[in-house]
């Protein structure tokens, strides 16, 4: 079975697993962090998209690291290699990211790249502790009015309760059920229906880094208790001036072809709502996962950003 | 007092009876920081089903959890855990628990029958709409092992309540509850997010003995 983890993930040669992990205490509570680079290097904080894990930065990572860069990742609560968590909220999720922040001891301002549901993360960094970041780079999590593709009617009574309800069945079972166990190749097949655009050798690399192997099968190590939805009580445009209101160094690289995973911003929702002075790129036949499809084009916008603007 | 311990998601949620009774149940949500009272509350005198309280998550003898993580949907399924206990109630909350409350009989309007929202902690949490972001935090010599827990306190008296999200729950209950008047208000507080469910034809001023007795009824 090592055999077989070996022989997939060099299926994805540009993909390598970081150079350290270590664990950060989060309020009772750990997330796995690792780093790709020279801890010497100065930082960059990357963080993942919803339902992703840190795994998912192992091409751009050391394309950083590459660049002369430490590049430092982490799981979010309940992702990867995190240790699963009783509550989960967009707010704790901001609060874990500062704490990683804060144990990469620099004196220095940090630059912070966040993709998807971690780009609003790193967003909301700049807005409370500007101080301590260097840059921002957002990959394909820039909002707009409409929210998530994937959003529902909530004026549709029946639409509505059929999501409220289905959430709370969802809690009744939680605390008593794991993820369905299958094959590694199954778990790759089954996250292609939500990633249709990525090859099946990155989805397998991902289930060797984001699920275990269990007696009866792999499974992914996400907590089964997180479920998306209900759309809640957050408005996405309260994001929207918020993002227009950020001072520090701005990096916007957007996907073209839209995903049900992400926001499908266009870029001319975007470019209005951005900071002054942001820079921007849309990427053309280039879905929501901008950083796996186009590493190396990704990395060199990214470098080149953060070379004019630390 | 008979507790039962409900294991929901992560956490063990304690599940007070406080009177037997013969008929529907009616559930008491206390408000943010408190705990399920020892004793049925008085106004509950005239029920004539059981009465029972839950200790949301953080609170009383349920679950301490670590690193916060609180939201107002949370506690809403634990409230949906004691529903899944008990079958249908009638539902008395206290600020926080009025909301959560609300919310939840939004999301199940088959099994709840009357909601009464009463004056309490934790009303109006961070109010309508978002103020300037901040990093709430606790300090390491605050979290201990008993509750209420510190996040909790912090967390949801922060969370965000817009008016149109508790209007669309109403709409909820009223569309899909089969009741003309389903919720009571019986408090002097009138937080936003209360003044827009009260445009609803299904809402209706009251005190806390005569919304009780109509429910009872039912």
């Amino acid at each position: 079975m090592r055999n077989e983890i070996e022989v997939i993930r060099a299926s994805v040669p540009q993909a390598r697993r970081p150079d350290r992990t270590r664990r950060v205490d989060v309020g009772g509570i750990e997330v796995s962090v690792v780093e790709w680079g020279s801890e010497e290097n100065p930082p960059v904080l990357l963080a993942h998209g919803g339902f992703d894990f840190a795994g998912t930065f192992d091409i751009l990572g050391p394309l950083l690291a590459e660049a002369g860069f430490r590049a430092v990742a982490w799981d979010q609560r309940g992702h990867g290699d995190s240790d699963l968590a009783a509550l989960y909220t967009w707010e704790a999720d901001v609060r874990d990211a500062a704490l990683v922040l804060a144990s990469l001891g620099s004196a220095d301002p940090v630059p912070v790249l966040g993709h998807s549901k971690g780009g609003g993360m790193v967003d909301q960094l700049a807005e409370v502790i500007p101080h301590r970041i260097g840059a921002v780079v957002n990959l394909d999590g820039i909002p707009n009015k409409r929210g998530f593709a994937q959003k529902i009617d909530r004026t549709d009574v029946a639409a509505l309760d059929t999501e409220l309800a289905a959430w709370l069945d969802h809690r009744r079972r939680a605390g008593h059920t794991l993820r369905r166990a299958d094959t590694l190749q199954g778990l790759a097949e089954r996250r292609r229906v939500m990633n249709p655009r990525l090859s099946v050798e990155w989805l397998q690399y991902l289930v060797t880094v984001g699920a275990r192997e269990d007696t009866d099968g792999w499974r992914w190590k996400i907590d089964p208790t997180l479920r998306f939805g209900p759309s809640g009580a957050w408005r996405p445009e309260w994001a929207i001036p918020r993002l227009r209101g950020l001072h520090v160094p701005f990096l916007g690289i957007v996907g073209t072809i839209e995903e049900e995973m992400g926001w499908a911003t266009s870029p001319d929702e975007a470019l209005p709502i951005l900071p002054d002075g942001a820079e921007f790129h849309a990427l053309a036949n280039t879905g929501h996962f901008v950083h796996i499809e186009r590493p190396e084009d990704v990395a060199e916008i990214v470098i080149d950003f953060l070379g004019r603007a630390l | 007092m008979k507790t039962t311990f409900l294991h929901h998601v992560r956490s063990q949620l304690a599940l007070h009876e406080l009177r037997e009774g013969s008929g529907r149940p009616l559930l008491v949500l206390h408000g943010l920081g408190e705990r399920t009272p020892a004793m049925a509350p008085s106004v509950t005198e005239g029920w004539a089903g059981p009465v029972f309280g839950l200790d949301f998550t953080g609170h009383g003898d349920s679950t301490l959890p670590a690193g916060g993580g609180y939201t107002c949907e949370a506690l809403m399924s634990d409230a949906d855990a004691a529903l899944a206990e008990i079958g249908p109630v009638t539902l008395l909350g206290y600020g926080l628990g009025a909301y959560v409350g609300l919310l939840l009989f939004g999301s199940r309007p088959r099994e709840i029958e009357g909601l009464v929202i009463a004056d309490g902690s934790g009303f109006d949490g961070g109010g309508a709409r978002p103020t300037s972001s901040k990093l709430l935090a606790v300090s390491s010599d605050q979290l201990g092992d008993t509750t209420p827990d510190p996040w909790a306190l912090l967390e949801l008296a922060s969370d965000i309540r817009p008016p149109d999200y508790a209007a669309e729950h109403v709409r909820q209950v009223a569309a899909l509850a089969d009741m003309d008047k389903a919720i009571a208000v019986v408090s002097i507080g009138r937080p936003e997010w209360l003044e827009a469910a009260m445009e609803s034809d299904v809402v209706f001023e009251s005190d806390i003995a005569t919304a009780l007795s109509m429910f009872d009824r039912l």
